[in-house]
């Protein structure tokens, strides 16, 4: 692989650009691999990024039945923080986001971290609560966040209006080393730095069927043959409850529609990410000046990819009040995405009732911040055969137990 | 946007009259199961692309539960039925296979 450099794109231009070779390959699918991840979204494609930068095991092929990134990856609004409330999330999310922090010069491949400020809103007094006790956790946790008041809140966010009256900006939970990354890019940068140590990325590869002996699984059937495998890991987000009936089990997630939307391209105006959960109200501005807005998830099982209307009017309706300004904007798009929910709003990365299948799921309305603890996570868990300290509370026995990690509670929404 | 017809009450509105409730016909766990008999109630899910069964409530109207039988894949709404039977009806049944010929209740 060459590296991309500032002397690359002078060696470039000086040979009109004849020399860029491509980012990564398209190999035909081999008879057998050590791990097949299933989904090359950011998590399939940075779990197989780490299984071989980490953990040596290069015989690996990530299957994809559309597009690499064309899920959740490139539907998303692009926030990243990691400011939870239990320790088994903190430490998990604060893992992604400071890997984050290097992703870019670690993969050569600019994903445009900006940490701009993530603002998360108090609009009641349970909130208000709430992250007070959230900024004590992270102190704690050793995360760097704090509770701000509606003075300062006006000060970092200069286009809020905190008067209300309806939902009246009450205090917020700022993590100034949060903020947004390029989500393609992601997925992009991981495939091209997996695909240079040796990790095969096969796309408009659909898995069918999930072979399986007595002693665990054996292989996949898909649309370009029957391929073996040592080990399996399903990562597909919302298409989970698929794969698991494929391979004769349910999982304890739903999937449903989730919503966003951005504006006509204008002037900056904002330059951190606000976040007002009891509205369901996220917002924050790209590079090239579109406000980039996070609506709610609709509350029934769905695989469409697009949401119900109403939620969108709610979504922008509550945000005209809390940002007057935007009230004249055209909205230019909107698109949906199948996210897959489980009942503590905590992710699922663990064995599966099958031997030698694994499943990173689960990560509801938040899993693009999660992209590279998770990936470095579920590869520890492969490799090993079991999860370690990062993945191991979040294994499928805590809905047998009642080990919950409720984020649910803690966020009051879904997040 | 959803269509759905109360069966109580014999409404037609659109969804936002209505709340989703999950899905339909699960089977409660005795005080006396085991915890994967609990975990089978609380949180495992079918979750399947394609017929679904599901529990809505008619939040804005009559305030009653129903059923209603519904793809997830395409959102066609194949008919609602009554809350108070542990299985859909041979009428919902029928109106399922007559758009979707190879389903059959599982």
């Amino acid at each position: 692989m060459k590296r991309y450099s500032a002397f690359a794109i002078a060696r470039e231009a000086a040979r009109h650009h004849t020399g860029w070779e491509r980012a990564w390959a398209s190999p035909a699918p081999k008879d057998r691999y050590e791990v097949i991840v299933v989904g090359a979204g950011g998590h399939g494609l940075a779990t197989a990024y780490y299984l071989a930068k980490n953990h040596g095991i290069r015989n690996v092929a990530v299957l994809e039945k559309g597009w690499m990134g064309g899920g959740n990856t490139g539907r998303n609004t692009t926030i990243i923080r990691s400011n939870y409330l239990q320790d088994e999330s903190a430490a998990i999310f604060e893992k992604s986001r400071s890997l984050y922090e290097t992703l870019s010069q670690k993969l050569n491949y600019n994903i445009m971290f900006s940490p701009r400020g993530v603002l998360m809103l108090a609009q009641t007094e349970h909130e208000l609560r709430a992250w007070k006790r959230t900024a004590h956790a992270n102190r704690l946790a050793g995360i760097k966040s704090e509770f701000v008041s509606p003075r300062r809140i006006k000060d970092i966010v200069k286009i809020i209006e905190t008067k209300g009256p309806r939902y009246p900006v009450l205090g917020g939970l700022w993590q100034p080393r949060g903020g947004t990354a390029r989500h393609d890019a992601v997925a992009w940068g991981y495939a091209r730095a997996a695909s240079d140590l040796g990790v095969d990325i096969i796309q408009q590869c659909e898995v069918t069927g999930v072979d399986r002996d007595a002693s665990g699984v054996t292989g996949v059937q898909t649309t370009k043959g029957a391929i073996k495998c040592a080990k399996l890991c399903i990562v597909v987000a919302g298409s989970s409850g698929v794969l698991a009936e494929m391979a004769g089990f349910r999982l304890p997630v739903e999937s449903v529609a989730l919503q966003a939307l951005v504006s006509e391209p204008i002037k900056p105006v904002m330059d951190c990410v606000v976040m007002a959960n009891t509205v369901h109200g996220y917002m924050s501005q790209s590079d090239k000046g579109e406000l980039v807005i996070g609506g709610g998830a609709d509350g029934y099982n769905n695989y469409t990819q697009r949401g119900s209307f109403q939620h969108i009017e709610e979504t922008v309706r509550a945000l005209i009040e809390t940002f007057p300004l935007i009230s004249r904007l055209k909205m230019l798009r909107q698109w949906g995405g199948i996210v897959d929910m489980t009942g503590d709003r905590s992710p699922i990365i663990g064995k599966t009732p099958v031997p030698g299948m694994f499943v990173n799921c689960g990560w509801g309305t938040g899993g693009f911040k999660a992209i590279p603890g998770s990936g470095w996570a579920t590869a520890e868990m492969v490799a090993d055969g079991a999860p370690r300290a990062l993945a191991a509370p979040f294994s499928l026995d805590r809905f047998v137990e009642g080990r919950m990690i409720d984020e649910s509670v803690a966020a009051a929404v879904a997040h | 946007m959803l269509m759905l017809t109360c069966p109580n009450c014999g409404v037609t509105a659109e969804e936002t009259e209505f709340e989703p409730g999950g899905e339909a016909h699960l089977t409660r766990a005795a005080t006396d199961s085991t915890d994967e008999a609990f975990r089978d109630y609380l949180f495992q899910r079918k979750n399947p692309r394609g017929v679904h069964f599901e529990r809505w409530r008619h939040a804005y109207g009559c305030g009653r539960w129903f059923h209603a039988a519904r793809c997830t894949q395409t959102l066609e709404v194949f008919g609602t039925y009554t809350a108070q039977t542990s299985a859909p009806p041979d009428r919902i049944q029928a109106a399922i296979q007559a758009r979707r010929p190879d389903w059959s209740l599982t």
